[in-house]
């Protein structure tokens, strides 16, 4: 298949199916972010680099040989292994039977003897956020590290001179897509109130942070799409975004500080309030928060960067040539 | 047994796919096409892990006593963002290689980096 | 009460660093801050290592959840030795970073570069200091994803290639450790490692848990940059900034042994790694050739940078041929050799940035006459050498010393050879450098060089003089290393 166009449509429709998948495995918050993520933000940033590295794959030749070696290699290990596993939905599994019990007797007041440490029906979001905090930490890290390492690589210094030209061409190319914009225009502000719902009902349904995070920034990307990205930037600064990156993670790791300073460890949230469970929903509440601001901010950066990226390039002129040896950014802020 | 595990098998197939197109192909937006459908099916293979026959998903409601195990939940929707990530700094070099190169093939690539030495 | 938190202190503080570096625009403030931070974690690991060698292993609790519900840290002799390397290192780097990155990073990609050095910096302390096996993964992707942009920074467009190339293994390899996560937590229903370790046994013969091992530790070579899964490190040191490649060539595969070394001895038992797959055969012979291969590979490299970076993986071929012998003795000299290399190849590297500076290449032609023009760079250099080599007076001496000696102890007397002949080939490639650097006319005329500014000089010269200190005094090095082992060994049935 030469068309990586083709190749990328159906990686979303994979995406699409192994959501599906995963809510048929009752794990809905999962195929949630799967959907959003992997099917939604993952093929739109494909799109936008294939339109700037060329949408045909050139012929290659080569043997495959050594590569079907090791995939039937790993392969085998990997079918070997499964012999001993405990089969599929077992309740008696060890993975069901050691630690994930206590998570699932906690929430409920009064049943049996379990206490209510946490107090959030939605177990997931309980364990994400409270009893694994810490991952979750370092997950808001991990994609605060991608949007600096994207704006590390893909960054361009804009000219003013250069964004005339530019909302010259965008406003030729969007006069076409009228009836596109009034509609987006209209839903823009129920994605938006759709993306408040998910973050703060993250404690009873399937949502949180994450996907908020990734909504939010759907909607800002569909308004840059439709209407402009110099539109878009003057709507949305640069600089803002990336300071609200910082700032998110900052967020959920100051709550991790302030239980430290009343006297917890390390995200203890029971320490952030007189009854340890009105201190897990605060806790929970504000770290959520930090990791939708962060996202969200994260996809802006990236989307920005990639769409801005090719902006400039269409309108610095060709490609830089094959002898280009110099970083291509500082040549084209040249 | 087969009925009990053929779930996994055909997640190892999945697996196998994605890290056969990582390996074996030259373009550079192929390979991360692939290493996504690797990570997409290793999430496949921990998800099923957490299933639990007759069991819902792990939100508690009243009437319902049986769930599905919540914490490889968690642990994926780490894995999601750090795929994600991934993805996208590995589009930001493709794009990158293209404008330093001119071409995101392997081969080409190296070709012109070996008439340079 | 601040002492009691210093275990999380440790990775906070660099994490919540970066996006707070974020925000300075200016590159000295940028620079200055990094380095505060970089120093105040080099105290905190300190203050633990003195800590756990008094008292023993600290535990802590993230969350206020205890294990296995929760994440703990769990810091003992190995986890502290390792987070001093690390930040020690780390601190004395930075000195030199400002200077050097001027020439190497455009002036607008200062900022991102402090705050990707500082989320490595972070993720690195964070894989060592855990004790829970997920943390790992999600703290190796931390490291990883700020290691790939901190390679693309570099001036050549070979930088961007590496990091694409280094980007699909490592993600291959976390994918791979992931899977043998997820397979040990299915056949055990834990994360946490202490927990692991108690409940593997029970489960330790079924395939799965074979399956599970085999992956991880596949997974764990590829970052350790292991013959044959090497490939990507020659090319993704050469061509990233000078700062960049000195950190990682000091730091990262550490880690990754670190890693090895955890899951093997305290989490699977050393009996279990021993005898289910031949561990012990299979990675002398992959240290072994890791050795011969890269060190004859070194000796044709043009570029000196690509010299010492196969150098280092047959350092690291060294290193694991010292776990390979699998006693105390074999162990400590692997563990006193990551000690000993990281000062090595930090001080090489940072000489290195110190001449890429001033002539802004590293080609060997362009290496000749620099003794006369640059004399303390080239003395730094060629101390360096002597220590790779594994001269008395230099720790890579003490290094090579006591891993002959473990490897005498246990039978293994032409492995003692073996290692004296890599020791041999060392010296063909540390001549080159020598040669070229005293002994032949400058190839082309240019202007006089001045000497590197002290901002490079004094970081490579505190590394040096740890290099000769430490090979001379040895008691730091050797105690902690032979504590950790000993542990190590006591801890697994």
């Amino acid at each position: 298949m030469k068309d990586l166009f083709a190749v990328v449509m159906l990686l979303g429709i994979y995406g699409l199916l192994s959501a599906s998948f995963f809510v048929s495995m009752d794990a809905v918050d999962v195929a949630f972010t799967e959907a959003s993520v992997g099917a939604g933000i993952s093929t739109l940033l494909m799109l936008t680099t294939i339109t700037m590295v060329g949408r045909y794959e050139h012929a290659a030749r080569h043997k495959p040989t050594l590569a079907l070696a090791v995939i039937l290699i790993t392969g085998a290990l990997l079918i070997y292994g499964t012999l001993d596993m405990p089969y599929f939905g077992s309740p008696h599994a060890p993975a069901n039977l050691h630690v994930a019990p206590q998570y699932l007797n906690d929430a409920v007041p009064g049943l049996n003897n379990s206490k209510q440490e946490v107090g959030v029906p939605n177990v997931v979001t309980a364990v994400l956020a409270s009893y694994r905090g810490f991952d979750t930490f370092g997950e808001a890290a991990v994609i605060f590290t991608a949007g600096v390492g994207v704006l590390a690589l893909l960054s361009v210094v804009r000219r003013p001179e250069e964004d005339a030209e530019i909302d010259a061409i965008n406003d030729s190319m969007h006069q076409q897509h009228l009836i596109l914009r009034i509609v987006i225009k209209i839903l823009i502000p129920f994605i938006f109130l759709f993306a408040l719902y998910v973050q703060f009902h993250g404690d009873y349904g399937p949502g949180g942070g994450f996907q908020a995070g990734v909504i939010f920034a759907v909607a800002i990307i569909l308004y840059a799409m439709l209407f402009g990205l110099s539109t878009a930037r003057r709507v949305i600064n640069q600089s803002l975004i990336q300071i609200l990156a910082a700032v998110g993670v900052l967020i959920y790791g100051s709550v991790g500080l302030v239980s430290i300073l009343n006297g917890g460890n390390f995200l203890d949230y029971s320490a952030l309030s007189s009854d340890p469970v009105a201190g897990q929903h605060l806790g929970i509440l504000v770290i959520e928060l930090g990791v939708g601001i962060t996202v969200t901010s994260v996809m802006l950066i990236i989307f920005f960067n990639f769409a801005g990226r090719r902006e400039n390039r269409r309108v610095s002129g060709s490609v830089t040539g094959n002898n280009s040896k110099n970083s291509s950014a500082t040549k084209a802020a040249r | 047994m087969i009925l009990g595990l053929y779930n996994y098998w055909v997640v190892v197939v999945l697996m196998m796919t994605g890290f056969y197109i990582v390996i074996a192909q030259g373009n550079l937006i192929k390979k991360i096409v692939g290493l996504n459908i690797f990570q997409t099916s290793v999430f496949i293979l921990y998800i099923s892990m957490a299933k639990v026959e007759g069991g819902s998903a792990p939100i508690l409601t009243d009437g319902i006593s049986q769930y599905s195990n919540p914490l490889p939940h968690v642990l994926i929707l780490t894995a999601i963002v750090v795929g994600i990530a991934t993805t996208s700094l590995g589009l930001a070099l493709a794009v990158r290689i293209k404008e330093a190169y001119g071409s995101i093939e392997e081969d080409e690539i190296q070709d012109r980096d070996n008439k340079e030495c | 009460m601040l002492v009691q938190h210093l275990p999380v202190l440790q990775v906070i503080v660099p994490l919540m660093a970066a996006p707070a570096c974020l925000m300075l625009r200016r590159s000295s403030l940028a620079w200055l801050f990094s380095l505060i931070v970089s120093g105040t974690t080099f105290l905190i690991s300190a203050v633990l290592l003195q800590q756990v060698m008094t008292s023993g292993t600290i535990i802590y609790e993230l969350g206020g959840w205890s294990a296995p519900w929760g994440i703990e840290y769990r810091i003992d002799e190995l986890n502290s030795y390792l987070l001093l390397i690390i930040s020690a290192i780390s601190t004395v780097i930075l000195l030199a970073a400002h200077t050097s990155i001027e020439k190497e990073i455009p002036k607008d990609r200062h900022t991102f570069f402090y705050v990707l050095y500082l989320l490595s910096l972070a993720g690195m302390l964070g894989i060592v200091a855990t004790g829970d096996a997920f943390n790992v993964f999600v703290f190796l992707e931390i490291s990883s994803l700020s290691a790939y942009s901190l390679i693309s920074l570099g001036k050549d467009r070979r930088s961007l290639w590496a990091s694409y190339q280094y980007l699909i293994m490592g993600t291959i390899g976390a994918t791979f450790i992931l899977i043998g996560i997820g397979l040990m937590y299915q056949m055990t229903g834990t994360l946490n490692m202490e927990d692991l370790a108690k409940r593997l046994p029970e489960v330790a013969h079924t395939r799965t848990v074979f399956a599970a091992f085999a992956f991880f530790i596949v997974g764990v070579c590829l970052k350790l940059a292991l013959f044959p899964l090497h490939l990507w490190m020659p090319n993704a040191y050469a061509y990233a900034p000078s700062i960049v490649t000195a950190f990682f060539a000091a730091t990262s595969t550490k880690v990754a042994i670190y890693l090895l070394i955890r899951f093997t001895f305290s989490i699977f038992g050393l009996s279990f790694s021993f005898t289910t797959l031949p561990l012990q055969t299979i990675f002398l012979t992959l240290g072994l050739l890791g050795i011969f291969s890269a060190s004859i590979a070194a000796i044709y490299q043009k570029n000196v940078k690509h010299l010492l970076a196969y150098s280092s993986v047959a350092q690291i071929g060294y290193m694991i041929v010292g776990y390979s012998i699998s006693t105390t003795a074999g162990l400590m000299a692997t563990l006193l050799h990551l000690f000993n290399h990281a000062l090595m190849k930090g001080a090489l590297f940072l000489a290195l940035g110190a001449v890429m500076f001033r002539i802004g290449s590293t080609q060997l032609r362009d290496f000749q006459g620099l003794g006369r023009q640059m004399p303390i760079t080239m003395a730094a250099i060629v101390v360096g050498g002597l220590s790779l080599i594994g001269v008395p007076l230099t720790v890579g001496f003490i290094s090579k010393w006591y891993l002959v000696l473990a490897a005498i102890e246990n039978g293994w007397w032409p492995i003692a050879a073996l290692i004296l002949l890599g020791s041999l080939l060392a010296i063909v490639y540390v001549w080159r450098i020598v040669e070229a650097a005293y002994f032949k006319e400058p190839s082309i005329d240019r202007e006089p060089i001045k000497e590197a500014p002290l901002t490079f000089l004094v970081p490579v010269w505190i590394l040096v003089t740890a290099n000769i200190y430490f090979g001379v005094d040895t008691r730091l090095s050797v105690q902690v290393a032979q504590a950790a082992s000993q542990s190590l060994f006591g801890v697994s049935p």
